[in-house]
């Protein structure tokens, strides 16, 4: 069976010399991985031809990229304009009651990543949230709680 | 009696967050459990969001039955009446002379929510591919510019940039290698008209990219998608995949010299980028940073070479444009804003959704005649246009005409299409706040005002909507205004002051009641309100008490409760919670004799009034 080692070095060498290469593979490897490492990154930096302190500056200069493991789950609270005016900070307050944790923080089983976004584009369902791949709308604090209570094992 | 001979179901990402899907499922089960052999198809966005999910019957004779409001059980009943019974629920349909889909005018929506996304065969079936198979066969890349040049057509991200005048920039740029990029890095918040479009129809995207591609002679061109739009990347993959097959997009298109590969981009999460040069940056792998124009894209762009950049929408109208011609396309619109406009219409709106309507039609138009009007008809307090780059725009304004000079002169901006509806719960000192806080998380750090000063406006902002606001703050935060623009590299900085601006220009007395009186009257900042327990209608159901996150809405069953104001944190779910009215809201001098009969009562947690 083929180790995630494996995978991670096939990724390098299927962009190795192609253009624009960089933010491809800190995508895909964190797709494998779940996270950005930094013997990782130093493998892409490497590959690449660039130092490491110039991948970590790429990838540090995105939201998308984490450098911790994410939880099981993973909760996207959307803070666009349209949630904001129907109560998108309420859902905060529920969120952190039921979780015990803010936006950027990963419960302490592990179970789920909480992550705050600027717009999920789902702004006729205001407020929404997506779970994982999908997305939550038209949410009260007590619908927001069923939801999570669902996705619990 | 006609009967039905496909059923159309919309999947769209906001049909799928409504339930889209299992509407799809049941549907396909209903129909193989009665035996009937009626195909079910997928489209995407059919733009009446606020009625998804949306399944469309269509007749052989060409008759469309569109219902809304769908669940399992109404499906059955569709299946039942509908299908099998060849009569139309008439409770569960959406009428034709539907107010919201009436009075719009769709040219670039055209076949969304019509066509199948993920089928070649259906957008050919509606000329698709057309408008580049007459510009290969008879018309220069010269023709084809001088064509868009007539259409007026005007940059759909916003900054309305004539189409035609920036192609023939790039053509007329140094020979050699060329580049194409389409910018569908949609990052303003409250703004999905990209998404949707891109959901719903990508091969007139991908068809009006080929077309500028011809025009200003690029081989290779680039389409960054927000890594946010999952369903848009997928759609657009197999597209591009379709278009291949098919030899419209590739070697040698439809059997002549012309070449173009198109690579999809993944955004990574970063609002700049969807300022073209750090857009430009984000597709070589670089850090996200805008650079200082000129050089403009068309002499220097993407590795250097001349590079030609628009924006979804825009590529969305050349397939029409070249179809049918400039001179027709110009027919919609103003002197100097031809066409239609596409927004996403959402916030406190009745009919929110993707609407497109022709440039010059008034704002109060849409709002109330396509829109509906406020939800809950509670009174209008302004519209946001053109997101965190944009500015909020008073009732009184409300007859100025949809295009692009008449919004800018207004102090907002035509923008990329988001309309955020606000009525009189919102409150206009937060939504500043909140814009200010969007753009100072989003500076990438390079101009020094857009970093710190953004920054200093934010924490002006906060100041006062945490009721420690100075009457000399307003001053401050003018003069940072001007600064912040006049200091700032790119787009994001120089527009970034734009909510601040308008609405201390629209909305200065709710600055002045939150710095002077405390009060916030759209009662929506946390520090300027206290939650109350109205003791005439309050029923003792608890579910204040069951709902309150801090333990302090207390009392006993079927007894009056109360509000322990050292434990509230405002946060109003309470308020969202009561069924009765019996959470008042207080701001101002009442918030303050709250507050104050509490601190003279020693806080005990037993319900008051228990006589009641």
């Amino acid at each position: 069976m083929e180790t995630s080692v494996d995978s991670f070095e096939r990724l390098l060498e299927a962009w190795r010399g192609q253009k624009g290469n960089v933010i491809p593979l800190l995508q895909k490897t964190q797709e494998l991985r779940g996270f950005l490492s930094n013997e990782d990154m130093a493998g892409i930096a490497r590959a690449t031809g660039k130092s490491p302190a110039e991948i970590y500056g790429v990838a540090t200069f995105y939201a998308q990229f984490r450098f911790q493991p994410a939880g099981r789950h993973t909760l996207k609270v959307c803070h666009g304009t349209a949630c904001h005016v129907n109560g998108a900070e309420s859902l905060d307050t529920t969120l952190k009651m039921e979780l015990g944790i803010e936006a950027g923080a990963t419960t302490e089983d592990g179970e789920f990543s909480l992550e705050k976004v600027a717009c999920l584009g789902c702004c006729s369902l205001a407020p929404v949230v997506m779970l994982d791949s999908e997305v939550h709308g038209r949410l009260t604090g007590d619908k927001l709680k069923k939801v999570l209570r669902k996705a619990k094992p | 009696m006609s009967a039905v001979t496909q059923l159309v179901v919309g999947l769209g990402s906001c049909g799928i967050a409504a339930g889209a899907r299992q509407v799809h499922e049941t549907l396909v089960a209903e129909l193989s459990a009665r035996g009937l052999k009626v195909p079910v198809t997928a489209t995407g966005c059919i733009g009446a969001c606020h009625r998804e999910p949306l399944v469309e019957a269509r007749t052989a004779e060409g008759g469309r039955f569109l219902y809304g409001d769908l669940d399992s059980e109404k499906v059955k009943r569709l299946v039942a009446e509908h299908v099998a019974g060849g009569n139309p629920v008439e409770e569960l349909l959406i009428p034709a002379d539907y107010p919201f889909l009436a009075r719009q005018r769709k040219v670039v929506l055209a076949n969304c929510g019509v066509i199948d996304p993920e089928s070649l065969e259906d957008y050919l079936a509606v000329e698709g591919y057309q408008a580049l198979r007459k510009v290969l066969s008879s018309l220069s890349p010269q023709q084809v510019i001088a064509e868009v040049q007539a259409s007026g057509l005007r940059g759909r991200g916003g900054a309305g940039f004539p189409t035609g005048l920036k192609w023939s920039l790039a053509r007329a740029s140094r020979p050699g290698k060329r580049y194409l990029v389409c910018n569908a890095d949609e990052g303003d918040p409250g703004a999905f008209m990209d998404r949707s479009l891109l959901e719903s129809d990508p091969h007139a995207v991908l068809e009006g990219m080929a077309i500028a591609a011809y025009a200003i002679g690029a081989d290779e061109a680039y389409m960054y998608v927000r890594a946010e739009y999952p369903l848009a990347i997928k759609r657009l993959e197999i597209a591009i995949r379709q278009a291949e097959e098919r030899n419209l997009l590739g070697q040698g298109i439809l059997g002549t010299a012309f070449c173009l590969h198109i690579h999809l981009k993944e955004g990574a999460g970063a609002f700049v980028c969807g300022e073209e040069t750090a857009l430009m940056n984000s597709i070589e792998g670089k850090r996200g940073m805008p650079t200082l124009r000129p050089p403009f894209p068309a002499e220097r762009g993407l590795w250097g070479a001349p590079t030609n950049i628009n924006n979804v929408e825009t590529y969305g109208n050349v397939p029409y444009i070249l179809r049918k011609g400039g001179v027709e396309y110009a027919k919609f619109g103003t002197a100097k804003s031809k066409g239609t406009k596409v927004f996403a219409l959402a916030g406190k709106i009745k009919l929110g959704g993707m609407i497109e309507v022709p440039m010059g039609i008034s704002l109060r138009e849409v709002i109330f005649g396509v829109g509906g009007g406020i939800a809950g008809d509670k009174k209008f307090k302004a519209v946001q246009l053109g997101g965190p780059s944009g500015g909020c725009i008073p009732e009184s304004l409300l007859e100025v005409q949809v295009d692009y000079d008449s919004l800018t002169a207004t102090g907002a901006i035509m923008g990329s299409g988001g309309m955020v509806v606000m009525d009189e719960s919102t409150c206009m000192v937060d939504m500043a706040r909140y814009f200010l806080s969007f753009t100072q998380s989003e500076s990438c750090g390079k101009c020094t005002f857009c970093r710190m000063g953004t920054k200093r406006m934010l924490e002006t902002l906060e100041r006062i909507c945490g009721g420690q606001g100075r009457m000399s703050d307003i001053a401050l935060l003018e003069e940072l205004a001007v600064k912040v623009r006049l200091a700032s590299l790119c787009g994001l900085g120089q527009t970034a002051p734009n909510p601040v601006l308008t609405t201390l220009k629209y909305f200065r007395e709710e600055y002045e009641e939150h710095i002077r009186e405390k009060r916030c009257r759209a009662k929506q900042c946390r520090a300027l309100i206290r939650y109350w327990v109205i003791a005439e209608t309050c029923t003792g159901c608890m579910a204040c008490a069951k709902t309150c996150p801090t333990q302090a809405a207390v009392g006993e069953r079927k007894k009056v409760h109360t509000i322990i104001q050292d434990k509230c944190i405002q946060c109003g779910l309470c308020f969202q919670a009561c069924r009765f009215e019996a959470i008042g809201v207080a701001t101002g001098e009442e918030a303050a004799a709250i507050t104050a009969a509490a601190a003279a009562e020693a806080p005990v947690a037993t319900p008051m009034g228990g006589a009641a």
